[in-house]
């Protein structure tokens, strides 16, 4: 089967296997509500944007004060069933945001860590191996224990901060226009150590706000808003439509650099468009979920033993199932009796699964 | 086709290439050869643009590499790298495929075309198509390798050691598909290592030695004793192949330098037998008289040692005599090297038994430097040659002044 129809049939699939698990997912809570309204609440919140404004926003640090400019979306909403307005606002206040959210930062970081595997043709390789993950949790960090504020807050905090490390270790990796990923990954590694010192030294100076910091770090979609997703969305769709534009490239490059390049591949441009875009569309997920670790890591790995390694096929259904599996962890993480941070939830299910794997033999390489 | 110009590469602290210049004309098979870390691989990642050159200019197709965008370079030149990563469980099919990279956009997802399908026909690989490459043999993947550079229809193919790591059989096939390539128009530069092989299906043949050309043209002329010494840093010796017509180089490790000649008696391959052997004992050889064409004769041409020849079937004539006598004479030690002589070597007995009286009668301890040893020596079927060493051992007793420790 051509890998376009082979991509399509098993996105469809699972694109619908993502709306089951969503649709369940705003079913279970403190509240039950009947299914049909569920199903009917998450049309009602199914919103298309059709505008573009701006707002000012100020951005402080200690008592200064400095207008920042953000972009706002407006939408319109295709769908108005009628749904019983308590279940109405459960559903699509209290419960679709945080899926929606859980489904956005699940399909971005199964995407990075698709692109990350690849790139760096090692299975271990994941989302935050170029210290995104560890720049994000500083800027996080810094703004939950520092005198800060700016738009967004932390959140911007914890984008920024990611986006500057993935810079950093880029920079720190490149001489005379090369990037051999060896350096990358080592520089990475490093970076990463380095700031785990800051981090530490952050949470000693935290204080009081010490609990909030590490219950951040865990990784957690607790109080997710709209707003978070309108962010986080058009962000991920716009990045993973361009990694999908590269992967013809990336089947290449995991012949290997010299092969690639001999193919007809610029590999160094290829390598640099990767990276900065896994980084973007990691930092987005991460600056919005805190570290959630093993999404990026073991969804690509299931879905390479399911659809095998042409990215093509690989990268879309990887995108779809880290949705899923994050929708039902985060259900999974809020559904007991205490809530749990999904981070707590997605490692506890993802490392024995990951150990069964490698048990079973069938991770040979990729 | 190609044009090497001046090329100087140096990777971190060494030179690799220091000054190479070479062309490729269109349609030839060009095969670099020389020794481990002479620069062969280098020269061809300059060709295909994974290197670019210090100084110098690489020009294919009358453009220069360096200009030349990575999907430009790659519609122009093929590559077969000698190792790849495969262990990725891609088909085939989706591994030639990916030489269709250069012709298709990024965009383009489309699969499977005609230009697949000859590659995977032309190397005999398309009953492999649907098998995931990780699970092939080695010679299947080269092939493989090899259909990924055809499916990329460019007119020059550059192959890093085609040949290493595969069987006899493999090695010949893979050559002579790629000599078929050749023959249909398509430009080739290949490092291959094995000497016998290069020189068997390649037009010219570059000797590369410490980053810079030291030979370039046809297999015979470069594959010459001198160049091979020079460039391999140990003794060869080059001898014709009856087989394929082509050169074939024997490397013999350190050949000692021995001041004594020695003179063998005694055609076929006894005298073949002997003849190497005490040339490869760092001897100054000679053999005859043998009959025009045998393989001591050619065997003695090959290693620029003398042959005394005479017309097969024919009785020796007296010039013929006289030199061999003078051989003989010169000798330190003479070999025998056969027990059922041809009238040539039975020629060369009679010289054999004047020159032992003539010896005798002059000086008496002269008749000890002449050995006489039936073919076969000791213990061997009669007819049979005799072993190397046992050959050397014995010259190396007649020796004047023998120690027998050497």
């Amino acid at each position: 089967m051509r890998p376009s129809a082979r991509a399509s049939l098993w996105s469809g699939g699972l694109l619908a296997t993502l709306a089951g698990a969503a649709v369940v997912s705003a079913a279970i809570g403190p509240v039950s509500v009947d299914p049909v309204v569920v199903a009917k609440a998450c049309l009602n919140a199914i919103g298309v944007p059709t505008g573009l404004g701006f707002q000012v926003a100020p951005a402080t640090v200690g008592s200064a004060s400095l207008p920042v400019p953000v972009p706002v979306l407006d939408y319109t909403y295709p769908f108005d069933l009628a749904v019983p307005s308590t279940a109405e606002t459960i559903v699509r206040q209290l419960r679709l945001p945080r899926i929606a959210l859980a489904a956005v930062v699940g399909f971005a970081l199964a995407s990075a860590g698709v692109v990350m595997q690849g790139f760096f043709r090692n299975p271990m390789a994941d989302p935050s191996i170029v210290g995104v993950s560890s720049g994000a949790a500083v800027g996080a960090v810094a703004t939950i224990a520092l005198p800060l504020a700016l738009p967004f807050g932390l959140q911007a905090a914890a984008f920024a901060g990611a986006l500057v490390t993935a810079f950093a270790v880029y920079v720190i990796a490149t001489t005379d226009g090369r990037t051999p990923v060896a350096t990358l990954l080592l520089a990475g590694i490093a970076v990463q150590t380095f700031l785990g010192a800051v981090i530490s030294y952050l949470l000693l100076q935290s204080g009081e706000s010490l609990e909030q910091a590490v219950y951040w770090l865990m990784g957690h979609l607790r109080n997710s808003s709209w707003g978070e997703v309108e962010v986080t969305l058009p962000l991920a769709i716009l990045a993973f439509a361009v990694l999908l534009a590269y992967a013809r490239d990336l089947n290449v490059m995991l012949l290997g650099e010299g092969d690639a390049q001999a193919l007809g591949i610029e590999v160094e441009r290829s390598k640099r468009i990767l990276l900065a875009v896994s980084s973007v569309i990691t930092a987005a997920a991460v600056a919005v979920a805190g570290v959630i670790g093993f999404v990026g890591l073991i969804v690509p790995h299931v879905m390479r033993l399911l659809v095998g390694p042409d990215h093509r096929v690989l990268l879309p259904t990887s995108a779809l199932a880290g949705a899923t599996f994050l929708v039902l962890t985060d259900t999974v993480a809020r559904a007991g009796p205490v809530e749990l941070p999904v981070g707590i939830v997605t490692a506890a299910v993802g490392a024995p699964f990951f150990l069964y794997l490698l048990r079973r033999r069938e991770v040979h390489a990729l | 086709m190609i044009d090497v110009d001046g090329v100087h590469l140096a990777l971190g602290e060494t030179d690799v290439l220091s000054g190479v210049d070479c062309s490729v004309p269109e349609g030839e098979f060009v095969g670099l050869v020389g020794p481990n870390g002479a620069g062969k691989t280098t020269l061809l990642r300059t060709i295909n643009g994974l290197l670019v050159p210090d100084a110098g200019t690489v020009i294919v197709d009358g453009d220069d590499v360096a200009d030349l965008g990575s999907k430009a370079l790659s519609r122009r030149v093929a590559t077969v790298p000698q190792t790849t990563s495969l262990e990725f469980a891609f088909t085939v099919e989706q591994v030639v495929e990916m030489g269709r990279t250069p012709h298709r956009s990024r965009l383009d997802w489309t699969d499977a075309t005609a230009a697949v399908e000859r590659a995977l026909a032309r190397t005999e690989t398309s009953h492999l198509a649907e098998r995931h490459v990780d699970e092939i043999s080695g010679g299947e993947r080269q092939r493989v390798l090899l259909a990924r550079a055809l499916a990329q229809e460019a007119p020059v193919l550059v192959l890093d050691e085609p040949t290493a790591s595969l069987d006899v059989n493999h090695q010949v096939r893979v050559l002579e598909l790629v000599r078929d390539l050749v023959d249909d128009g398509r430009t080739v530069v290949a490092a291959i290592h094995d000497l016998d092989l290069a020189a068997r299906y390649c037009d010219r043949l570059a000797l590369l030695h410490d980053g810079r050309i030291v030979a370039a043209d046809a297999p015979e002329t470069v594959l010459s004793p001198s160049n091979l010494a020079d460039a391999f840093g140990t003794t060869v010796g080059v001898t014709e192949s009856e087989l394929t017509g082509s050169p074939q180089v024997t490397a013999v490790a350190d050949r000692p330098e021995r001041d004594a000649r020695v003179h063998v008696v005694g055609g076929g391959r006894p005298g073949a037998r002997a003849l190497g052997a005490c040339w490869r004992a760092g001897f100054d050889v000679s053999v005859g008289v043998v009959p025009t064409g045998d393989v001591a004769a050619t065997l003695a041409d090959d290693l620029d040692a003398t042959a005394i020849t005479a017309a097969p079937f024919a009785a020796v004539d007296r010039a013929t005599r006289a030199a061999v006598h003078d051989r003989l004479v010169a000798a330190d030690v003479v070999v025998l090297a056969t027990d059922d002589p041809d009238p040539a070597s039975a020629a060369a007995l009679e010289e054999c038994e004047r020159v032992v009286d003539w010896r005798a009668g002059v000086e008496d301890d002269a008749v000890a430097d002449l050995h006489w040893s039936p073919a076969g020596g000791a213990g061997a079927e009669p007819g049979a040659p005799a072993a190397d060493a046992a050959v050397v051992d014995a010259v190396l007793d007649e020796l004047p002044g023998a120690t027998g420790d050497d």
